[in-house]
């Protein structure tokens, strides 16, 4: 394995950088794949059936917390990788476990807003509106479930072997990764819940 | 006992019992005939494992070449359904098992692979490179995708086929209507082998932007390879269409969901609007690499280089961002109103521009040149004019007005297969027939595979051309039967006819394989066409690492240009390689995806959950794996090349 030390250690190696221009491009179709979510929500949201409609349901308080709570894990996934950078090990697991806690209590919240969805009648089944809204969100927290699980097994790897080309590579694409789903959330929040709820 | 009910073809026929027998005699042929040879050991250390480009390829063209059986045999049995009036071969019931499976077969199980199998293989040699960027990704790809097609083709005798066509338009396809599983293996099997579609596309992509070989810059490469390009960015924009459309199918039969439904506020043409966002795409995927592989054959056989180099590139850019704006031509008749049909009409039309320009620069490409007839250019030169045909009765299914007439009758089948036969298949068998002697050291046999294609030719003009006369005069699509008084017999017994004459192609194709590997021989060289690009130049056959010094390119034409101009293509020493190693763990993940499916298909959630943990289990073991590969020593790769140097002369 080639070592390039002129390189962030992310970039350090040819393997390293075809995966992180493959891993761009994953996140490209992961673009598409909300698209088509949205579409369809967009489609389907006036289509309550006899059910609720966004505007009966949406709340505004776990929407906050939750917004709050994963842009800031975004926030110290990016100090998590400056600290990566400067090659300090401590900080960098420091800011990782932040994020990761930050991440299980957006899902925390997460779940116990579902709950409450299906508590005044938003089940799944309930109508083509809330079938497009719970698929929309539950395919956003499933993202993050799959992430905390990644993260704290590369945060284990971090531990174990230390900052090599490759864990930093792998910490580098996760941060991509995380960085991402808070997009996607500034989206859902701006385009399902704020719309929404006017 | 209800358990068990489920897994019962719910529609049986001697038909279908017979063919349980035949794949149950078969598949215990295979395993007995392995474990006699002793070849486990061997399959799953050179086959299964394998993280080669080429293997892996090679194993897709099998599994084209088999589906292309299995859709052929669809096939010839409609034709055969619809020769005489009132048939009773096949029911209504079998009919439309028959058309859906066939449509997924060929597009998703034959002609998917089949182009994977040419940018597995081909991409990496053109680009000058030792093998893709993700070796165990592609592993992966194939696995998923080879179990998509398993489970697939395991609902004709587990449970009952899908039959609500390969569109799977709902209401016809939720649950009030398509009761048996068999669409549920619709959802599932397409979603495994889709996420292996999607995958190859990242995979091929991140190689060809950062693996060409040293000079050749984007506007150097082959040809082939930019429409490898092209295909793998609109794979990677269309399929996760596709997911997300599957997975909402999936929940509409298996969790009551209401995204397609009739009531509670569903809306069954966001189906079809999304199917064809992905859909039309589709088409083009497949038809960009068949044009990449004419654009390698023609130049190679007219002697010339191929003309508009730059043009052929600008059409396919334009055609794959066209692709994604036609969508709506395939269901003008479904109430959206003359405005939005009219802009999707234009959109449409509008492909028949840069495809036109394909066509000319073909034409030109020929003109003057000194052509060579060989079995590759046979091909090629007989898909220009029927190629062009099918277009321009595309152009006229683009006009939305005059589609009212023509939609969902005999035309629209006359067109598609019009485009997809010359189109795609011809390519697939023309860059098959060429290519083979780089993949396995002989050639086929030229006169057989002259043979072949006007056979083809033949019985493709006399089975599709009918079709739009038929058409024109009303005769549905995807009806299993008709009446005397219609005057449609004389026509579709033509039809069959023509149909009985493709099947005799391929038979004879299968009888050209078993000949030359008989009777060809085997001191071809590494060059017996005396072609033009990088695949060429390395030996035949190919060592793992491809080549033992990176080629140095200057121009489009790389290896002619060493061949003619005196450009020296191997600068440099030999030095030690690094290689992948083989890995079973895609094997294994696939495995569990296909128990997983299987498990969904019949909603059997214990098994659901352990399957899914499985698989998560499997991406917890990569996620901890170190493996840096490994390396082929500089004596290694200097013994196998005087090797190969010496195998011919
Ligand atoms: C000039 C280029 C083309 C034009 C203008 C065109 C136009 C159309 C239109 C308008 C339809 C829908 C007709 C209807 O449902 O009434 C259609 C159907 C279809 N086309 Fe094309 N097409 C072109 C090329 C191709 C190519 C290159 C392929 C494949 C390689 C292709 C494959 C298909 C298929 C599979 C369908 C039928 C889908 C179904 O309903 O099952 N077409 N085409
Ligand atoms: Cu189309």
């Amino acid at each position: 394995m080639k070592v390039d030390n002129s390189l962030p250690l992310e970039y350090s190696t040819e393997e390293n950088n075809l995966k992180i221009l493959g891993f761009w491009i994953f996140i490209g179709a992961e673009i598409m794949l909300f698209a088509t979510l949205f579409t369809a929500y967009f489609t389907l949201e006036n289509r309550i059936g006899n059910g609720p409609s966004g505007a009966e349901i949406f709340e505004i308080t776990p929407v906050l917390i939750e917004t709050i709570l994963l842009l800031t894990s975004s926030f110290t996934i990016g100090l998590g990788i400056h600290a990566m950078r400067l090659n300090k090990k401590k900080a960098t697991m420091g800011f990782f476990i932040i994020t990761l806690i930050l991440g299980a209590a957006f899902l925390g919240v997460e779940i116990y807003e579902f709950t409450h969805y299906v508590h005044v009648g938003a089940g799944l089944q309930t109508s083509a509106f809330t079938a497009a809204l719970l698929t929309t969100l539950g395919t956003h927290g499933l993202h993050v479930t799959l992430g905390l699980f990644w993260g704290l097994f590369i945060l284990i790897q971090i531990k174990k072997r230390g900052l090599t080309p490759e864990t930093a590579n792998k910490s580098f694409i996760f941060s991509l990764y995380w960085h991402f789903l808070d997009i996607i959330w500034i989206f859902i929040f701006s385009f399902i819940y704020l719309k929404g709820m006017m | 006992m209800d358990f068990f009910d489920r897994f019962a073809v719910p529609h049986p026929s001697f038909l279908i019992y017979a063919s349980m027998v035949g794949i149950g005699l078969t598949m215990l042929a295979i395993v007995v005939g392995i474990t006699y040879f002793k070849k486990w050991g061997y399959l799953w250390r050179e086959w299964i494992t394998t993280v080669d480009h080429k293997r892996i390829g090679i194993m897709y063209l099998l599994t084209a070449l088999l589906m292309l059986f299995r859709g052929g045999v669809d096939g010839i049995m409609m034709r055969y359904q619809l020769s005489m009036p009132e048939n009773t071969f096949l029911d209504s019931q079998h009919y439309n098992e028959v058309f859906t499976t066939h449509g997924i077969v060929m597009i998703l199980f034959m002609a998917m692979p089949f182009i994977i199998f040419f940018f597995n293989f081909l991409v990496p040699l053109q680009i000058g490179a030792r093998d893709v960027a993700f070796p165990r990704l592609n592993a992966l790809s194939f696995w998923l995708f080879f179990m998509g097609m398993g489970l697939f083709n395991l609902s004709f005798i587990i449970g009952g086929s899908p039959d609500a066509g390969w569109t799977s338009y709902f209401p016809l396809a939720g649950n009030e209507f398509s009761t048996s599983v068999g669409t549920n293996y619709y959802m599932i099997a397409i979603q495994i082998a889709g996420i292996g579609t999607l995958m190859t596309g990242i995979n091929f992509i991140t190689t060809i932007l950062k693996m060409r070989a040293p000079g050749m810059t984007l506007m150097k490469m082959p040809m082939f390879t930019w429409s490898a390009f092209i295909a793998n960015v609109i794979i990677v924009f269309a399929f996760p269409v596709l997911t997300v459309l599957l997975a909402m199918g999936t929940m509409d039969r298996l969790f009551g969901t209401n995204f397609f439904t009739t009531d509670n506020g569903g809306m069954d043409m966001l189906w079809a609007n999304l199917f064809w966002v992905w859909g039309h795409p589709e088409v083009y995927i497949l038809i960009l690499p068949a044009f990449g592989l004419y654009s390698e054959i023609i130049p190679t056989f007219a002697r010339r280089n191929l003309y508009g180099y730059k043009s052929m590139v600008a059409s396919m850019v334009v055609i794959s961002v066209l692709s994604f704006v036609v969508w709506a031509h395939h269901f003008f008749t479904m109430g959206q109103g003359p405005f939005a049909n009219s802009i999707f009409s234009i959109t449409t039309m509008a492909i028949a521009i840069p495809t036109g320009v394909k066509i000319f620069n073909w034409l030109f490409t020929l003109w003057k040149g000194k052509i060579e007839f060989t079995t590759p250019m046979l091909y090629s030169v007989l898909f220009i004019p029927l190629f062009t045909l099918g277009g321009v009765t595309g152009v006229m299914l683009a006009m939305s007005a005059a589609d009212y007439q023509y939609h969902n009758t005999m035309f629209l089948v006359a067109h598609f297969h019009n485009v997809i036969i010359p189109g795609v298949v011809y390519a697939m068998l023309a860059g098959m027939t060429f290519y083979w002697p780089k993949i396995f050291g002989f050639m086929l046999n030229e006169r057989l595979g002259k043979w072949t294609a006007w056979l083809l030719t033949i019985g493709f003009v006399l089975a599709f051309i009918p079709m739009y006369i038929t058409g024109l005069d009303g005769q549905a699509r995807r009806m299993y039967t008709y009446s005397e008084s219609t005057g449609f017999s004389l026509l579709n017994m033509v039809s069959f006819g023509g149909a009985a004459i493709m099947a005799i192609a391929f038979v004879l194709l299968v009888y050209n394989i078993y000949y030359s590997i008989r009777y060809s021989p085997r001191d071809i060289g590494n060059d017996p066409w005396d072609a033009r690009s990088l695949e060429w130049s390395t030996h035949t056959p190919i060592p793992e690492y491809n080549f033992a010094i990176t080629p140095q390119v200057a121009s489009t034409q790389a290896f002619w240009d060493s061949k003619k101009n005196g450009h020296e293509l191997f600068k440099g020493e030999i030095e030690k390689i690094h290689m992948p190693n083989n890995s079973g763990l895609p094997f294994i993940m696939s495995c569990m995806f296909f128990v997983f499916g299987f498990a969904m298909v019949f909603s059997i959630w214990p098994v659901v959950i352990v399957s899914l943990i499985g698989i998560l289990a499997c991406l917890v073991y990569r996620s901890f794996e170190q493996d840096h590969g490994r390396y082929i020593s500089v004596e290694e790769i200097k013994e196998t090349e005087t090797r190969l140097r010496g195998a011919k002369k």
